[in-house]
């Protein structure tokens, strides 16, 4: 099971990159669990400073603007 | 198909075909551009306006202004994003942390016109700056200057007005965000900042470096093009109707009465008049080109800009999320003064 968290306050942008990662998720058949990370406290325990921020299994692997397709699958499948 | 498909694909992943792409596409662009003023003279011929009459000066403004600054704005935009994708937050903030007032101001007011990021991004930089070790008037600073600073209304202001008052405004901006952001930092109002800002203990990031190619670049300036250009063009279309207006209607006389050097007052009107209003820099713009052109004073003009871009209503309330009214109210307070300080100082050069 991986975990993974799309940090973002909400803007378009993070909307965008929670869809992004959701359909590579599933183009790898992984099993995910994606969840959205609003507060802006808990985002910036993450020690990101600009949105959206994407965290894999505790780890930031992203932060600030869409993600690529090729590192999104990269990063999933590492 | 398939396999023109892929040449294309293979194409665009090319260095050579970008660059070979980009001179063919300035090239184009100049030359369309050359055009502009005969074409809207020929069109305006066209309709059943009187020649000379005020419509027909308006309708000239609009049909010539419309493209040019589409056009130009595409270019500034193209411009600076790729400039933009040398730097990034993560490594501004790198940049500033643990740095002194003073020399920090200068460098994180600089640093807020080439650092990209979102206004939906203001909260987290803002925490991400504050919990990384940089001092609070110098995260002010670099706030202050990020809107205030537009680069896509400096190009504009550059193309359209010229270079005199594109830098008047770029020095006006800076020094407004350096000295504001000083004495913000020297009032040690850490305190009045929201508990939980404080108490943040943010998590070390360690991202891969991004090796970005001069390719990843370029379609970097494309995909800002695409999306800002999509974003502003109806404020631009308003700013340049309300513009034409001006130029057509609005009697010189009447304009440098209210908002020429002499009126001491207008600058502080023009400021507060600014701050309700919300509007996209490149929409101000034009309507600065056809005010100025009238015979407004420079330093009146320009704080009424700033006034609208720097201080509005919605990036307060983004705003009160991380900081306590006191703090806002503050921050209000520092950077109207150095709005007026700069107008006033600017009509008395200027005139």
């Amino acid at each position: 099971m991986v975990d993974i968290k799309v940090l973002g306050p909400g803007c378009k942008r993070c909307q965008t990159t929670e869809e992004m990662v959701k359909a590579a998720a599933e183009e790898l058949g992984l099993d995910a669990s994606v969840e959205k990370v609003t507060d802006y406290a808990e985002i910036a325990r993450y020690g990101i400073a600009s949105t959206p921020g994407i965290v894999i299994d505790g780890k930031v692997v992203h932060a600030g603007g869409l993600p690529k397709e090729d590192d999104l699958r990269r990063w999933l499948k590492g | 198909m398939n396999t023109l498909a892929t040449s294309f694909g293979q194409l665009r992943k090319s260095q050579g075909s970008w660059f070979a792409g980009l001179a063919i596409a300035i090239a184009l662009w100049f030359a369309i551009y050359r055009q502009l003023l005969p074409f809207a003279r020929w069109l305006v011929a066209q309709l059943p306006i009187a020649p000379g009459s005020h419509l027909a000066a308006s309708v000239e403004f609009f049909f010539y202004d419309t493209p040019k600054v589409l056009m130009l704005l595409a270019l500034v935009v193209f411009a600076m994003g790729v400039v933009r994708s040398f730097f990034s937050p993560g490594r501004t903030r790198a940049l500033l942390a643990g740095k002194r007032e003073g020399l920090g101001n200068i460098a994180a007011a600089h640093l807020g016109i080439v650092t990209p990021f979102c206004s939906c991004s203001a909260v987290p930089l803002f925490v991400g700056f504050v919990s990384a070790g940089v001092p609070l008037g110098v995260t002010f600073s670099f706030l202050i200057a990020a809107p205030m600073v537009n680069e896509v209304a400096l190009g504009l202001l550059f193309a359209l007005v010229g270079w005199k008052v594109a830098l008047t405004y770029l020095a006006f901006g800076l020094s407004v965000a350096i000295v504001s952001g000083w004495v913000i930092g020297r009032l040690h109002l850490e305190h009045w900042l929201e508990p939980w800002v404080r108490e943040v203990r943010a998590g070390e990031v360690d991202l891969e470096s991004d090796h970005l190619s001069w390719i990843d670049r370029f379609e970097a300036g494309w995909e800002a093009v695409k999306e800002i250009v999509g974003k502003v063009w109806y404020w631009i279309i308003a700013g340049i109707a309300a513009g034409a207006l001006i130029h057509g209607y609005v009697p010189a006389e009447l304009l440098s009465s209210i908002m020429g050097a002499d009126a001491w007052w207008s600058v502080p009107a023009a400021v507060l008049l600014g701050i309700p209003m919300y509007s996209n820099a490149a929409g101000i713009i034009p309507v600065i080109e056809a005010l100025i052109g009238k015979g407004a004073a420079i330093g009146t003009v320009l704080a009424f800009m700033m006034s609208v871009i720097a201080l509005s209503f919605p990036e307060m309330i983004i705003l009160r999320k991380v900081l306590s009214m006191r703090l806002i109210a503050v921050f209000i307070a520092v950077v109207g003064s150095g709005i007026l300080a700069v107008g006033f100082l600017f009509n008395a050069l200027f005139s």
